[in-house]
């Protein structure tokens, strides 16, 4: 069954929705692994947190510098927010629960993600500040790093599904996730996915402690809000890629019995909120006990030892494929 | 790696722990009896003012936030004219209840100085004074201190020998 455009609603509100929870999430679970409260003061648990720091933003001066390439400043939070929405377009959160079923889905994925790059990219340019300009720069230098083994990490799944389709990659999954036979494949995606959505440990395009806030020094009001909504929604969609490429997407997992009174739609969705869930918090706790690397350091990591790694990895599954494929 | 993995495993662990934080205005976390907070003036045990207003607290002061006058006392006791400190400036640096040679310059866990009007932040004397002793209960310095005052003559004061009569020559 193929919802088609209605799912928009959902997916769009969903996506924004979650990304606003984790303004909230985030310092709360932040706060209890630093052994203190976080945000509890507004509303039930602090959940009206997120109303009052949107309230914030959008009372805030919204202040473009004089010294800025206007255009190109106004346009780069909106690459950012807009990149990450379109990739939301892609991912299955059920069976049949996706805006478009690609057959290309997987790189409309990394297409649109890298868009999201450029964003930042160009924040960083357009503000004309050293700040920024060293963000940007680093923001440029990350990408041309990872962009490379994150495409190759995944093409073992696309190799043992035989399909870029991301419902074909969750269905292929029913035997056994794709966790168990990429597991070289996981952890590259893993760590590309973080520098991919510029996050601690990798977020040196921002580095608040050396850059004052990196790409981002010169922007304020919802502007600031945009590019901060899209980093999380940056951190929501790597972790559903996580979940669909390498654990079984909407799949409960095998022992379990179905969960009857749901229907198969939301149980799919249930599960796939889950595991999402649980990379999301994963994020979070990296945010709360992994030190920042020197963006050179970083840079040695993704050629030297992830790309290899990569390329043996796709080596070894499409050797095996090949091996099953000639019959064996 | 392996360190930066046991890194996320003991921050996990922190999950179960006990907050350090605590929910400040319902919940008051404690205050050591030493706490350095707002600063007050005590008095001898006898009910009269400590301070001699040598001016060493104003002295030593790093922000400059003391500021008092000497007058003398009918009984000869030397006391404050007036004394004056700034809580706007203060640090609460404890130097002045270091420097005070008779404790009468003190300070208490109060920390809860707010104020609309920043005037209100300059406390004189009557808001300093306190009907207490302080941290010292026993001391008196008036008692202690060689210089005559109504009521104590010389060689009076405690531990104090006998003036020596210089125009004797009796050993």
């Amino acid at each position: 069954m193929d919802y088609g455009w209605i799912m928009i609603v959902p997916v769009l509100g969903g996506a924004l929705a979650g990304a606003a929870m984790l303004i909230w999430w985030e310092r709360r679970l932040l706060g209890f692994w630093q052994d203190r409260l976080g945000p509890n003061r507004v509303g039930p648990f602090g959940l009206l947190q997120i109303v009052a720091d949107i309230v914030k933003l959008f009372t805030k001066d919204d202040w473009v510098p004089p010294f800025a390439d206007r255009v190109v400043f106004i346009l780069a939070p909106t690459a950012i927010m807009a990149g990450m929405l379109m990739a939301f377009a892609v991912v299955p959160f059920g069976p049949g629960l996706h805006v478009i079923d690609l057959n290309i889905g997987l790189l409309f994925f990394l297409a649109m993600i890298s868009l999201a790059v450029y964003g930042v990219l160009l924040g960083g340019l357009s503000s004309n500040n050293k700040y920024s300009l060293l963000g940007g720069l680093r923001s440029a230098a990350q990408m041309v790093t990872y962009e490379v083994f994150m495409g190759l990490s995944i093409m073992g799944v696309v190799l043992l599904t035989g399909s870029f389709n991301m419902s074909e990659i969750v269905r292929a999954q029913e035997d056994v996730w794709f966790v168990v036979p990429q597991i070289l494949g996981f952890f590259v995606f893993l760590l590309a996915g973080i520098a991919e959505s510029h996050r601690l440990p990798f977020d040196l395009p921002e580095a608040e402690h050396e850059l004052a806030g990196g790409f981002h020094t010169e922007y304020s009001g919802m502007k600031f809000g945009l590019i901060m909504v899209g980093e999380y929604l940056g951190v929501i969609l790597v972790s559903a890629m996580i979940t669909t490429l390498f654990f079984g997407g909407w799949l409960a997992p095998g022992f379990l019995p179905p969960i009857s009174i749901l229907g198969p739609e939301l149980e799919g969705v249930f599960w796939f909120s889950l595991k999402t869930t649980f990379f999301v918090c994963f994020f979070v706790l990296l945010r709360a006990g992994i030190p920042r690397p020197r963006y050179d350091q970083l840079m040695s990591l993704g050629w030297k030892i992830l790309l290899p790694i990569t390329l043996i990895n796709l080596l070894a599954t499409g050797a095996i494929a090949l091996f099953i494929a000639e019959g064996g | 790696m392996w360190s930066h993995v046991r890194t996320l495993w003991e921050v996990l662990k922190h999950t179960f722990s006990r907050n350090e934080t605590v929910q400040y205005p319902e919940e008051m976390p404690y205050l050591a009896p030493r706490y350095r907070g707002r600063i007050i003036l005590t008095r001898d045990p006898d009910g009269e003012e400590r301070c001699v207003a040598c001016n060493l607290c104003a002295v030593v002061c790093p922000v400059d936030c003391i500021a008092l006058e000497k007058t003398e006392g009918e009984d000869g006791r030397w006391l404050p004219e007036f004394f004056r400190i700034n809580f706007s400036r203060c640090i609460m640096c404890g130097m002045c209840e270091e420097a005070c040679p008779t404790y009468a310059i003190q300070l208490t866990p109060d920390f809860e100085l707010c104020e609309f009007n920043r005037d209100n932040m300059v406390y004189e004397k009557e808001h300093l004074l306190i009907d207490g002793v302080g941290k010292y209960p026993g001391y008196s310095f008036w008692q202690i201190a060689g210089k005559t005052i109504a009521g104590k003559d010389k060689g009076e004061a405690q531990g104090e020998c006998e003036p020596v009569d210089v125009k004797d020559l009796l050993p």
